[in-house]
Order: structure tokens, then sequence, then C-alpha cells
């Protein structure tokens, strides 16, 4: 058993706090990725949970056991880190095998020549051999083993790492932006490899990255972090159509959420952009609102009017299955970008005045603050909730 | 160059044009060689001038019997390096020598490093540490070497009076045979240990975090498991480096032999820079003299090589 739970961790450098407060479940099993841009304080996470950072404040347990001022090695955790950190002057099975060596021999028969003639030593490292070239074929580097890893291109490196961390059979396995060195394309291919395998072992991720593509492809559940804070944990698809936060809305999502600022008044209208949203529940007249809308929210109409936006078209970019249109819509301080079907979208070209509309139910509604405003079905009101998390 | 320009944007067509292509490009060409040449050769001339033409002139001069200052020579083969070879100071010159350096190069390079390790795993007073450990390679041997004279001083000396204070048996250092080389290697170490532990603080520094990071959850997180794991193999390049300058530099020792025993008791302390120095200059047997240096020269060419060829690829891991 090896769920995680984090207790209010604090974390400070010097008076500067990174992590604040940061309470999260991870079940058994589960693939849980941070995900936050760079400085959010999930890699300081990542290493708290590792043991090679210690927390200022609150605790954590994998399994049923508080590791707080446990030593890295004791913890059963393992972590690939971004730059592989593979000893340079081993081989590859040196490297893979060094887990292995350091917890089945006794100092004494890690000795460079005398160790060999202690007793038991053969036997011991016949069989740390054998997983490591289980290891090594099970990730396709079989015939690797006797290169050092300056010899090795990124993605197997990558795989030296990964198969580092596995010969041991950890609890859990620590990610670290393990993809970030990779080009475009292996990187794709390495997410679907890391997925495979997490299914294969059936034991708990972590995995930390900056790249929303990595967290929504792979993750069970996906945990937002920003300026220390856990803004939301959820399921990849959950924290796209509904998120909690406008900052969540604002980082998840590609290309960005357009964010209209806009003003109710009577009859349930909210006035941006030279238009009017209807606006379902019973917020007060003269409250200010985000209109959050997703690029794809958007479809064509004829004519402008209620819930349609109007504005000339400034760029046009052409992805093959889609256009990405920007419009500069007047009252706005940058421009809206839509996404269409290609094959539904006519000849759009630079300068020419489109009418963009969106069902009410697409609308994301933010407070000032920045909270998620939600539509209560039972009391036909838009409320400000935040979802009891179950974590 | 006007000409070059138009006839570069015409495209090539009639055979006149391309005439003129070839022409601009074979100008171009040589410019690019004249600019070439105009930067090296400042340089070149001065390497050509102070470096090889005294190694040529060492390697003509030790095949003759020529002294310093007379008018004539003559051309006397490998007679010098019979005679060097033959000769038991020159022998017991180079055997003291090939001593002094396998004990002052282990002996600098274990130093170093643990200083090294001792200052980077402390938190304070560092920069206090590095500059005093730093100090003795900054001064001038030959003042320094009047300092230990003093503290070597059979009767007075400071190092005699303590050992007499401790109940330990003294010594007449410098003058003894059996405690001279010992003696002059130690201060050799205490020269060149700031040198090499500055070195080794570089190298400590420029180990990625990660490492330590990884061997501390593989379970490498003792002092020993990590210095072995970790430390040692990444101070590989810095090491050999370490390695080569101190042999070197232990291999031209001179101020400390010159100011202190003259090579002497006997030849017990007689090194090869100094038999050098004292047949070229003051026996006047430059002949004799240059059939040393080229001996010499030899051996730091062969250090050299071997960092080259053989340990550069082993400590680079490649």
């Amino acid at each position: 058993m090896s769920a995680i739970t984090i207790e209010k961790i604090e974390k400070s450098f010097c008076a500067t706090p990174v992590l604040r407060e940061v309470s999260l479940s991870i079940a058994d099993g589960e693939f849980l990725t941070l995900l936050g841009p760079s400085g959010c304080g999930k890699s300081t996470l990542l290493r708290i949970l590792a043991g090679l950072e210690v927390q200022t404040g609150g605790s954590v347990s994998i399994g049923d056991r508080v590791v707080d001022g446990v030593r890295p090695k004791r913890r059963d955790v393992a972590m690939v880190f971004q730059s592989y950190a593979l000893y340079p002057h081993m081989t590859v099975a040196q490297n893979m095998a060094l887990p292995l060596r350091m917890r089945r021999l006794s100092s004494w028969q890690r000795l460079p020549l005398l160790g060999r003639f202690m007793p038991g030593t053969n036997a011991v490292v016949e069989e740390i051999d054998k997983v490591v070239m289980r290891t090594a074929k099970a990730l396709g580097i079989g015939h690797l083993l006797a290169r050092k890893p300056g010899q090795l291109s990124g993605g197997q490196r990558q795989r030296v790492a990964v198969g580092r961390a596995m010969v041991r059979e950890p609890a859990v396995f620590l990610m670290d932006e393990p993809l970030s060195n990779l080009d475009a394309k292996l990187r794709v291919q390495m997410r679907a490899e890391i997925k495979e395998l997490h299914h294969r072992l059936g034991v708990t991720f972590v995995y930390v990255t900056h790249d929303q593509s990595e967290a929504m492809t792979m993750s069970d559940r996906v945990a937002v972090m920003l300026d220390g804070e856990l803004l939301q944990v959820a399921q990849p698809q959950e924290i796209y159509d509904d998120p909690d936060d406008r900052r969540v809305a604002e980082f998840i999502g590609s290309p960005k959420i357009n964010m209209l600022d806009a003003r109710l008044r009577e009859g349930g209208l909210a006035d941006t952009a030279g238009t009017s949203f209807s606006i379902a529940g019973n917020i007060g007249p003269g409250t200010a609102l985000t209109l959050g809308i997703r690029p794809e929210a958007f479809h064509l109409v004829d004519a402008g009017g209620r819930n349609v936006l109007t504005g000339a078209v400034r760029l046009v970019e052409h992805m093959g299955s889609d256009l990405y249109v920007h419009l500069d819509v007047p009252g706005t301080d940058h421009p809206v970008v839509a996404r269409l079907l290609a094959e539904r979208a006519p000849q759009i070209a630079t300068g020419q005045t489109l009418h963009l509309g969106v069902k009410p139910e697409r609308l994301l509604l933010f407070s000032a603050d920045g909270k998620r405003l939600r539509h209560d079905h039972h009391r036909n009101a838009t409320v400000l909730r935040i979802k009891e998390r179950v974590q | 160059m006007s000409r070059a320009a138009s006839t570069a944007i015409k495209p090539a067509g009639s055979s006149a044009d391309r005439h003129g292509t070839r022409k601009a490009l074979r100008h171009h060409r040589l410019a690019e060689t004249f600019a070439a040449w105009s930067l090296a050769g400042p340089a070149l001339v001065l390497l050509v001038v102070l470096f090889f033409l005294p190694v040529f002139a060492i390697f003509a001069i030790a095949l003759t019997d020529w002294q310093f200052g007379a008018s004539n020579l003559s051309f006397v083969g490998l007679g010098n390096f019979k005679e060097v070879f033959a000769d038991e100071g020159f022998r017991a010159s180079l055997v003291n020598t090939i001593l002094y350096v396998v004990i002052v190069v282990p002996g600098t390079i274990v130093l170093g490093l643990t200083i090294a390790l001792l200052i980077e795993s402390g938190k304070s007073c560092r920069a206090f540490y590095r500059a005093i450990h730093f100090l003795p390679f900054m001064a001038t041997l030959t003042a320094m070497a009047i300092a230990w004279e003093a503290l070597l001083h059979p009767t007075i000396g400071l190092v005699n009076q303590t050992l007499a204070g401790l109940g330990l048996p003294t010594a007449n250092w410098l003058r003894d045979e059996n405690t001279v080389l010992p003696a002059l290697a130690m201060i050799g170490i205490w020269q060149n240990l700031g040198y090499a532990m500055v070195l080794f603080l570089a190298g400590l520094k420029s180990i990625p975090q990660d490492l330590y990071d990884a061997a501390d959850i593989d379970g490498a997180d003792l002092w020993l498991d990590r210095l072995r794991t970790v430390t040692l193999p990444m101070l590989g390049p810095v090491t050999m480096f370490v390695f080569i300058v101190v042999a070197l530099k232990a291999f031209e020792t001179f101020d400390t032999v010159q100011v202190l025993t003259q090579g002497g008791p006997g030849h017990a302390s007689e090194m090869l820079l100094y038999t050098l120095y004292r047949e070229s200059f003051e026996y006047l047997r430059t002949g004799y003299g240059a059939s040393v240096a080229v001996v010499f020269l030899s051996i730091v060419v062969a250090l050299t090589l071997i960092q080259a060829r053989v340990m550069d690829r082993k400590v680079h891991y490649q």
C-alpha cells in the first residue's frame, strides 16, 4: 500500500514562503501530476516527498507511515530527475545496479577489490545482474548495458534513469519534469511509454511538469499549483471544463481562454465589449464579473446581437483541422481568440467583420477576486461555491 | 570590391560573367587568407623565436662540447648523453627528482582534496581558510625557503624545539642525507597544497546537486558512499589536471634546493633542474647541460602526452 497523504506542508527558504499549507491525498496506484509554471513550488513539494528537502511545517505519510525525518532511501521511493542524474563514470548496467547494490550488499561487500571475496557477495551480485538485465530488456535498452551515459542519446538516457528507478520496485515513483530535455517528437512517444509503465507497475506515480499537455494526457488527476498554493485537484477533463479559479482556467488550455470584464445590469444581462450576455441566477445588478470563454466555445453566426461578439479579424492561423481566428473586439484589451473548425468556416480574410456566438451555458463566470461562480440548479442561483473536494 | 559586388548579384549567365565571379571569389579567398595570417602571425613569431628555436638550439648544443663563452666547439655526437647516464651525480639527481615527485604529487593531491572537502563541508569562514591555504602558493618560494630554514634549524628551529618538547627524536633536517629529501618534499607539498585545493574547490562546486540527490535516493547517502559514488569520480578531470601540473612543478623544483641545500649533503638533495643549472652556468659545460635539458624535456613532454592521450579519455567518461 502506498497512498500518500500530504498535510499542511509549508516550506520557506530564508523567510520566502515557497509552499503555503499544501494538503493533498494521493491514492494507492494513482498517477497524479503536479502542474504549474516554474517557480510555483511543485518541484519543492516533490523533493519534500522524496526526503531531499525538509519541510518547514506539516507532515507527509507514505502508506500508513509518517515519513517526516526519514532518510530518502528508507522511504521506498524512486525518483527520475530532469537531468536524469546518471553517474557518468558508470556503465548503464552499473548505474541501474547501484540502488540494489547499496541495499543488498554490506559496505564490506561493496569494497572495490576485496568485496568479491567476501562470503555471499557473488550470489547477490548475480541476482542483481539478473534483475538489471530483465529491467533493461523490458525498457528496450538491453543492448546498451555496457555503454556509458555519455554515449547515449537523450531518449536512451531517459530510459536508463527510469530503469534505475524501476529495479528496486519502489512503492512510489517520483518524476521531476523527466521529459523536458527531450525533443518534441520523442516527448510524445515517452509520454505514452511512461503512461504504459504506470499501468504495468500499478504503483503510485507523482509527476511534476509545467507542460499542460503532459499533465492532461497522462494523469488520473492533476493538481494545479500556483505561487505555492494548490488551486485545484481534479481529473484532467474537469480541470479544463470546470476550473475553480480564474488562474486555473487561464493556465490550462491552448490557445488561452478569453477573459472579458463585464458588469451586471437588470434582467440578468452582463455588458461587455459592446454586447451583452444572458446570465442566469440571481446575482445583484452592478456586480463586476469576468466572463471566461474557451476559444472553441465560439460558433459563427450571421449577425450581431445578444450573446454575440462582433469584431474585425486581425489574424488567421491555420492549424490543419482548426483555424485560430484572432478578433479585435472594441472594448477589450486583448484580441479575442476563437477556434473554429476549418471545414465549417468559410474563407476568412484579415480585416473582415465576424460575428461569434456563445451559448450561455458555455460561459465560465468568475468573481472579481478570481473565484469561480457556478450555477446552482436546485436554487436557480449562481453562487460563489468552492466545491468541497473529495480528497 | 564594387566589381565583385556587381558580378555577384548578376545571374551567372555568360561565360564572361562566370569568369568575373570566379575572379571575385579568388580575390575574397586571398583577402581572407591574408587576414588569417596577419592575426596569427605575431603569436606564431613569438612561439618560434621563444620556444621552437631555443629547443632546437638545445638539441644542437647537446651534440657538441661547447663551453659557455668559448669561441670554438666540436661535434661529439651522443657523447654527452653517454657521459650523462654514466655520471653517478646525474643518476642520483634523477633518482632524487623521481623520489621527490613521488612524495610531493600524491601528498599534494590527498591533502589538497582533504582540505577542499573540509572547507566545503563547513559553513563558516570559508574565504579565510581558502586564503590562508592559498598564501604559500602566492608567496615567493625563495623568501619562504629562508623562513623554512629558520624553522628547520637543528638547534633553535621551531620544529626541533617542538619535537624536543614533546620528547620526540630531533634531526638535522637539511644536513642529514636521510631527511633532506623528505624535508624538501614537505616544503614542496606545503607550497602546492593551496593550488590543488583551489582547483579541487572549483571542481567540487561544479558537481551537479542532482547527482548527490540521486545518490541519496539510491541509498548511497553515507559520507564514504557519497564520496565514492559521486565526489571522487566527478573530480576525475580536475584530479588529472592537478596531477599533471603538480608533477611538472615538482620536476622543476629549483629554488628550495638552491637556497637551502645546494644539492647536499653529498648528492642527497640534488635534483634535475639544479644539476642542469650548475653544469651549465657554474661549471660552464653548456653542451653537457644541454643534454641534461634534453632528458628533462623528454620527461616533461612524456607527462603531457600521457595526459592528452591516455588519461583524458578515461577521466571524462566518454
